[in-house]
């Protein structure tokens, strides 16, 4: 255990070899002057500083750092030396801060050779000083001591060396200066800038969410090239970075950090929308004021005071039109270097990854499907992912809803975006997963649809469509029964023994056209599935119009409740789990013809190819 | 270093440097009932809550509590209910976080309650308190003593209110009576 001194307080030192130890949180300069038998500085050369950073037994930083480490060995020391103070000084005009009182308080350890801690002391106190005596090293009756000293000066390094009796003290403290603006200039444009967008250190603050966020770690090598940073710049956002969020991985990083930006999209506008329903009301009591008298209805006065309650109005939606403005602009800068850092599992399929594609060893923690919007954000579109596997199935409804893209898009235009959507569904998860971790079978009854034509092209399907009421029952029949022994197996932790034909990978069973070719029992096996097949790998995409599947009545209610709705055309239908805005789907569809998931799924076929599945 | 403000005593939130405010947080800490004998579990338990309610020109518009941790916009965030108490060491065993950076621009007050769920007084808790920090460098703006303030169930403790482009905290200290924020609402309005 190290002692920690305070003010004024000493202890012993048992080695003359020491080290001793600095940081402040942001760059300083260290220093020492030496001082004899009387406290005097017996020779203007005892001073080791940047510009001259060796004298005997004393060796001090060339440059302004916020950790430094001073070497001394006492036994070195020129002869008559009796005192080493350790001095810190904040270098001026590097736009850094004016005076320690900004600063966190500077911490100084002295170490022995081996690293462990002697002593302690936090240089608490300090204003207006830019510089400070930390901590001396002094010789008394033939033993070596360290005292917590903590001497600042208000006058910065000249008032400073001038205490210590050193003529000429201010030519000497513009020379220290002048060294340590050349220190300062040649590390600064020794390290290329890193790229933005994720490709240098990854910094853990959030925008808004750094006050509660600990500070990040300070860096521990003497030749930091950060230049000082001003300590308190709230009102500047720090440059939003890629994975800024906790997480084991990259990937659990960036999902945590787009589930945060989707939090705060969310409840920015909350607020908003908060505020300007909170100024309609209060117009609305207003004017009912003004018309409640109506012998002042039509007076001057009760224009005046409609007036009064239009500016009121006005003035507070613009107050919180530019609060929200301001997040969005932040999260528009932060979406801008978190899109192009995804991985393609939470990619759009227009981002650059899908290019670089090539075939995952393991299975992503999440997948995209789709983009989340409100119409206050503009263009900001956050990624809606789900966790994998799949909690639930999904439904791409093809009926016409209540938005206004689907009820102006044609039936036949709706199934064929449907069918679009359900090829980019399914692409995505089989390029998403490793080779034979899941395999698709696809329920088409009549025969007719026309998705998803790439996996059919592939044989990247376990078998090819079923269709007929036959084909449908065959499959539900095999689904079934795999779910049945894949239950029981987990619940009896016998997955080893399952036959053969059981395998343990995942399957994604698309149904098209529902419910042609279902009987009653397909229903049945269908409502199982959907209930029952998420907990063992089994998911469910159906292509469906709720209104084709009426003759059944309300024994599919659960069964649609159940499975998650996505929409081929933007839809206002999801809502967040926050405060329950209805925020706009938008299907992720592939550009251009779909020429990048034939790519991608080309080498889905390679590597199952070459992995003889 | 500990600020005990008098009742109606108002601070401005500006720190020492001139910048204002930007997050404050409400502490409350009490000790948890002694466990006695066999059936410990029978121990009566108290509960005591912080809440934090937001208001509009008087109107109370969202409320920050054991049930709705944190306030629509997220500015205000609960920490979490604790059932309980604690050692009584004098940490907090509730706390309640404002961002006040990010509060709605027609918020313009925010009252901070304490309430006894369990129906003790104050008189029968050993050790409570509520106290406000400044968040950003701990410092405490206002302290009180719970533990002793008579046949009570609930406290209204301070408000933070809207001052020209910053925040002040006005110390109220209200002792009242209420098993949730619902049953001070009536108290709260007059303090506006």
């Amino acid at each position: 255990m190290p002692a920690e001194l305070v003010r004024g307080q000493n202890h012993p030192l048992s080695e003359t070899r020491v080290e001793i130890r600095v940081s402040a949180g942001t760059p300083v300069v260290a220093g020492a002057t030496l001082n004899d038998e009387e406290g005097r500085l017996r020779d203007p050369g005892w001073t080791a500083h940047p510009g001259s950073p060796r004298l005997p037994g004393v060796e001090v930083p060339r440059q302004a750092a916020a950790d430094h480490r001073l070497a001394v060995d006492l036994a070195a020391l020129p002869e008559g030396a009796h005192r080493v103070n350790v001095l810190l000084a904040l270098p001026t005009g590097a736009g850094g801060p004016a005076s320690f009182g900004a600063l966190a308080a500077p911490f100084v350890a002295v170490t022995g050779p081996d690293g462990a801690e002697v002593a302690t002391y936090t240089v608490t106190g300090l204003d207006a000083e830019s510089a400070v005596v930390a901590v001396e090293l002094y010789l008394r009756q033939g033993a070596w001591k360290v005292r917590a000293v903590g001497q600042g000066y208000a006058g910065g390094l000249a008032a400073l060396l001038e205490d210590q009796g050193l003529p000429r003290a201010r030519e000497l403290a513009a020379a220290i200066e002048e060294a340590v603006a050349r220190g300062t200039a040649r590390s600064e444009a020794a390290p290329p800038v890193p790229p933005p967008g994720g490709a240098g250190p990854i910094d853990y603050r959030h925008p808004r969410r750094r006050t509660i966020e600990p500070p990040p770690p300070a860096s521990d090598s003497s030749a930091d090239p950060s230049p000082a940073a001003p300590p308190s710049s709230a009102d500047e956002p720090p440059r939003p970075v890629a994975g800024d969020a906790p997480g084991w991985s990259t990937e659990e990083r960036l999902y945590n950090q787009v589930w945060g930006m989707f939090e705060d999209l969310a409840r920015t506008t909350a607020a908003y929308r908060g505020a300007v329903d909170f100024a309609d009301s209060r117009r609305e009591q207003e004017l009912d004021e003004v018309l409640s008298d109506p012998r002042s209805r039509m007076s001057a006065a009760a224009d005046a005071a409609r007036e009064r309650a239009r500016v009121r109005h006005a003035e507070l939606v613009d107050r919180a039109r530019a609060a929200l403005d301001r997040d969005l602009a932040r999260l528009a800068a932060e979406s801008e270097v978190v899109e192009p850092a995804l991985p393609p599992a939470f990619a759009r399929w227009d981002s650059p990854v899908w290019h670089a594609y090539r075939v995952p060893t393991e299975t992503p923690m999440a997948l995209r499907l789709g983009d989340l919007g409100l119409p206050e954000h503009g263009d900001l579109r956050i990624p809606m992912l789900v966790r994998l596997p799949l909690e639930r199935g999904l439904w791409i409804d093809i009926g016409r809803g209540h938005s206004p893209a689907s009820l102006a898009a044609d039936p036949h235009e709706l199934r064929r975006l449907g069918g679009e959507l359900a090829t980019a569904v399914v692409g995505r998860m089989l390029a998403v997963h490793p080779v034979g971790d899941i395999a698709v079978h696809v329920l088409d009854p009549t025969g007719t649809a026309l998705s998803p034509a790439p996996p059919v092209d592939f044989g990247l399907l376990c078998e090819p469509p079923a269709t007929g009421p036959g084909g449908v029952a065959s499959v539900l029949d095999r689904l079934t029964r795999h779910v049945d022994l894949a239950r029981m197996a987990t619940r009896g932790r016998t997955v080893d023994s399952l036959p053969p034909e059981a395998d343990t990978a995942g399957r994604l069973l698309v149904v098209h056209d529902f419910p042609h070719g279902f009987d009653d029992r397909a229903v049945t096996r269908l409502r199982y599935l959907a209930d029952e097949g998420p907990s063992v790998g089994v998911h469910l995409v159906m292509v469906a119009d709720r209104e084709e599947a009426r003759a059944h009545g309300p024994v599919l209610d659960p069964l649609w409740r159940s499975l998650l709705r996505i929409t081929p055309v933007p839809d206002d239908h999801l809502a967040d789990p926050w405060v329950g805005h209805a925020w706009t789907y938008e299907p992720p569809l592939v550009p251009e013809g779909g020429r990048i998931l034939t790519r991608v799924l080309e080498k889905v076929a390679e590597a199952r190819g070459r992995y003889g599945r | 270093m500990t600020v005990n403000l008098s009742k109606g005593q108002a601070v401005s939130l500006r720190k020492t440097d001139g910048g204002t405010l930007t997050a404050v947080r409400m502490g409350l800490g009490w000790q948890a009932a002694p466990r006695r004998g066999l059936f410990g579990r029978r121990t009566r338990e108290i509960d005591l809550d912080a809440s934090a309610v937001l208001f509009a020109d008087k109107q109370p518009v969202d409320v920050v509590f054991f049930r709705h941790l944190v306030s629509d916009d997220g500015s205000v965030r609960h920490t979490g209910d604790n059932l309980v108490g604690g050692a009584g060491q004098g940490g907090d065993d509730e706390s309640i976080l404002v961002d006040l950076q990010r509060v709605p621009v027609h918020i313009d007050q925010i009252v901070f309650t304490v309430n006894s769920f369990t129906g003790q007084t104050f008189a029968e808790v050993q050790n409570a308190f509520c106290r406000l920090v400044d968040e950003t460098n701990g410092e405490e703006l206002a302290r009180y003593t719970l533990t002793g303030g008579g046949e009570y169930t609930a406290q209204i403790m301070a408000k933070v209110h809207r001052q020209g482009g910053g925040w002040q905290m006005t110390a109220l200290g209200t002792p009242t009576n209420g098993r949730t924020f619902q049953d001070l609402l009536p108290a709260m309005l007059p303090l506006l």
